[in-house]
């Protein structure tokens, strides 16, 4: 069918992206041709509307507003700021993370319901940044919580961020998501 | 068998949390209020969650290589934290900076000054309910972040000023753009007043909120707009005469108490909405007068180690307020301390006294009245 | 006034014992100083806060040295007057071991928040403060950081301090400097 492939090709991920993180496991009670067209579909509406959170720390706080603001302007990828945990998909962590933090942001992370994905946003937040003989401060967000995606910079430019949230809807588009939901339990 | 405690169900007082994450853009602080129901006995505030011992830093990183950490002091107007640094060294160590390079200081300062109190109004509007202000602010701030990325190559951390000087001159035709940005932003705040600061809902909201009398701010230490809207003429420009401010002519705004008391919280959003215009007259006489001075005579005389030794505190006037740096030099390439003392950390101390009595709503209005940024008090 | 005059009039109002060692401006010393003795210290403010040709009225810093080879730490009070323009600074030497001295901030409630900070980063006691606890760092942190000998722990609650480094952790090439063109 001529339009389901190129509705498919609209919708399809590049090549190259796997997903590591959701295996396909197999014996899944869906297995008819739908089941890929559904999950494009459904792919394509979560990456469409990514709701972050706000959790500005420090300069790269500032950063966000930006990218939030009138000229790179977030609101046209559908991502619109949420202040709480409980209704956003994304958590961007923009700025240097303090081991007086670390424990609130586990706590944060742990509040977000799934499917969730987090950016690590600025150098502070990847690895420490500048600050790597700082006593108070911890060297990168992922020896707490998992970063799907990494932007460099100090602060990132709005372009930046803007390329990492692509990635992320990269990401998404290419996960088996009917598979996620409702495989596992199917097989008991 | 369980215990049944009673308590008096006429006391409605209640431990809330306020922070350290919530969608202000105050940054990373933390309140814990109790209160009688919506009005709050007392507010405590806790600080440090942004505390990344930049101080500690300097004592390992040269004199010269310890600037990229003072944009970091306070991100919002890095310029200042940078020309204070370099201020305490040059006293130190006997340098003076040629005039082309003051120049420039004073017009990079500048705009910095606008861009940090169009974060401080627009973040105050939002926090009061309004929405809309914010992007307009934001445009604002963009058009000067193009114009310091052309000089300086940086948006927001700049990195700018050098020990004796400056590091970049402005390039070809940048003074035009300068100007070009300050005849779209002069009607810019215009219309930002007749929006918001003259409005009449602003106006019922602040006025008359979170009194702080000139003799409090004083003993409290407050500085900046936040002294100045107490009715206290003090600006450092012209009380310590530093760099070129004396070449150039500008008033000072103190707050006078238009539609309410002196010291509340319109006065402190309408001195920092005049200053922005007195910014705007300080940017175009700085402009006109910088081709006086020769090209590319941007960078003192240094000696070819800095390996100072004794102490010195010099302070400039930063968009919020006071800030001061103490350096000591112990005769090697590293300090042997360095301190910045900064606006934002004294005028933490004043909420938890000004917080009785005050609403919920009211404590909200109150530190962004202060102009507060997180990184300012944790360092 | 000159910091000479300010140092003669305290001289002859409070005597030796409380302010003594006054260093004028010099290469070295680029704003004059003059040592207090700790017990003294809130006499000397109130002084020089309610007389009337000094009026330090505005608290400007309060800063805490640690030097570990004089075995001392030195807190510093760097003092404005707004009405009179002029600046005089007062350092009070304390025993590294029991670094305590009385509070200031019945004379100006700036101290409050400064005291603290300076008792978190460098364990200085403050009698007479009325919330001395720790400011910027967690509260069950252990040790004063600013101090010289200061060692940072392995971890914090499970999160370890130290990040390793990329190139030992990929086993990453780094081409040789001498490569010589064939």
């Amino acid at each position: 069918m001529a339009t389901e492939q190129s509705l498919l090709n609209l919708m399809a991920p590049p090549k190259g992206w796997g997903s590591p993180q959701y295996k396909d496991d197999g014996g899944s009670v869906i297995q008819t041709n739908v089941d890929t067209v559904l999950n494009a579909l459904l792919n394509w509406g979560r990456s469409n509307s990514i709701w972050y959170m706000l959790f500005g720390l420090a300069c790269c706080a500032i950063e966000l507003m930006h990218t939030g603001g009138p000229r790179a302007d977030l609101d046209r990828f559908g991502a619109v700021p949420r202040p709480s945990p409980r209704s956003s998909d994304l958590f961007i962590i923009a700025g240097t993370l303090t081991y007086k933090m670390a424990l609130r942001v586990k706590r944060l992370y742990d509040q977000m319901s799934e499917p969730r994905y987090v950016i690590s946003m600025g150098s502070c937040s990847n690895c420490g940044g500048l600050f790597q003989y700082a006593y108070s401060v911890c060297k990168g967000v992922d020896q707490i919580i998992p970063v799907d995606v990494y932007v460099p910079g100090c602060p990132p430019r709005p372009e930046a961020l803007l390329e990492g949230l692509l990635k992320v809807q990269e990401k998404i588009k290419s996960e088996k998501f009917l598979q996620m939901r409702y495989g596992a339990s199917a097989n008991g | 068998m369980s215990e049944v405690i009673f308590t008096n169900e006429m006391d409605e007082e209640m431990t809330l949390n306020m922070g350290p994450h919530h969608p202000s853009t105050h940054g990373v602080l933390r309140f814990i209020v109790s209160s009688d129901g919506e009005i709050i006995r007392k507010a405590v505030p806790d600080v440090g969650y942004l505390h990344r011992s930049i101080e500690k830093i300097g004592e390992r990183n040269t004199y010269p290589g310890y600037m990229p950490y003072t944009d970091r002091v306070d991100y919002v107007a890095a310029m200042f934290a940078n020309e204070c640094w370099a201020s305490a060294c040059e006293k130190l160590m006997g340098i003076t900076v040629p005039k082309r390079a003051q120049y420039l200081r004073v017009i990079s300062c500048e705009l910095n000054r606008i861009s940090s109190h169009m974060v401080a109004l627009g973040a105050m509007a939002m926090d009061i309910g309004a929405t809309t202000p914010f992007p307009w602010t934001l445009r604002e701030r963009e058009r000067v972040n193009d114009l310091v990325e052309e000089l300086c190559g940086a948006r927001l951390t700049y990195n700018y000023h050098r020990i004796g000087g400056v590091s970049f001159d402005v390039p070809k035709g940048w003074i035009d753009k300068a100007n070009h940005f300050l005849d779209l932003f002069d009607p810019a705040m215009e219309e930002f007043d007749r929006l918001i600061t003259l409005n009449d809902i602003f106006i019922k909201r602040l006025a008359n909120v979170a009194v702080i009398t000139a003799e409090e701010a004083v003993d409290w230490g407050l500085v900046g707009p936040n002294l100045r809207a107490s009715g206290v003429d003090w600006d450092l420009r012209k009380a310590d005469n530093y760099s070129v401010y004396s070449e150039l002519d500008f008033d000072v705004p103190v707050g006078k108490g238009q539609h309410g008391t002196v010291g509340d919280c319109w006065d402190r959003f309408d001195v920092r909405v005049k200053e922005c215009r007195e910014s705007s007259k300080i940017l175009r006489q700085a402009l006109k007068k910088i081709d006086e001075h020769p090209e590319d005579d941007i960078l003192g005389k240094l000696p070819k180690k800095l390996k100072p030794e004794g102490e010195a505190y010099a302070r400039v006037e930063s968009a919020r307020g006071d800030m001061g740096c103490y350096v000591i030099g112990a005769g090697k390439e590293e300090p042997y301390r360095c301190r910045f003392r900064t606006g934002s950390f004294t005028a933490m101390g004043i909420i938890e006294a000004k917080s009785p009595g005050l609403f919920l709503a009211d404590l909200v209005a109150l530190i962004a009245s202060l102009d507060v940024v997180a990184p300012e008090i944790d360092r | 006034m000159t910091p000479e005059d300010i140092h003669e009039k305290l001289k002859t109002e409070l005597g030796e014992e409380a302010v003594f060692d006054f260093h004028p401006v010099s290469t070295k010393d680029r704003d004059a100083w003059l040592q207090v003795a700790p017990f003294e210290i809130e006499r000397v403010c109130e002084y020089l806060k309610t007389t009337k040709g000094l009026s330090f009225d505005y608290l400007e810093c309060i800063t805490g040295v640690d030097y570990p080879d004089l075995k001392k730490i030195v807190v510093v009070y760097h003092l404005y007057s707004l009405t009179q323009k002029h600046r005089i600074v007062l350092k009070v030497f304390l025993d590294r071991e029991d670094p305590t001295m009385p509070s200031i901030v019945n004379v100006w409630s700036a101290a409050n928040w400064q005291e603290r900070e300076c008792f978190d980063l460098l364990g200085v006691l403050f009698e007479g403060h009325p919330d001395l606890r720790r400011l910027l760092l967690p509260d069950d942190w252990e040790g004063h950081p600013l101090r010289k000998d200061y060692e940072e722990k392995e971890e914090y609650h499970g999160i370890p301090t130290v990040r390793p480094n990329p190139i030992d952790l990929f086993k990453i090439q780094i081409p040789a400097k001498e490569a010589k063109a064939s």
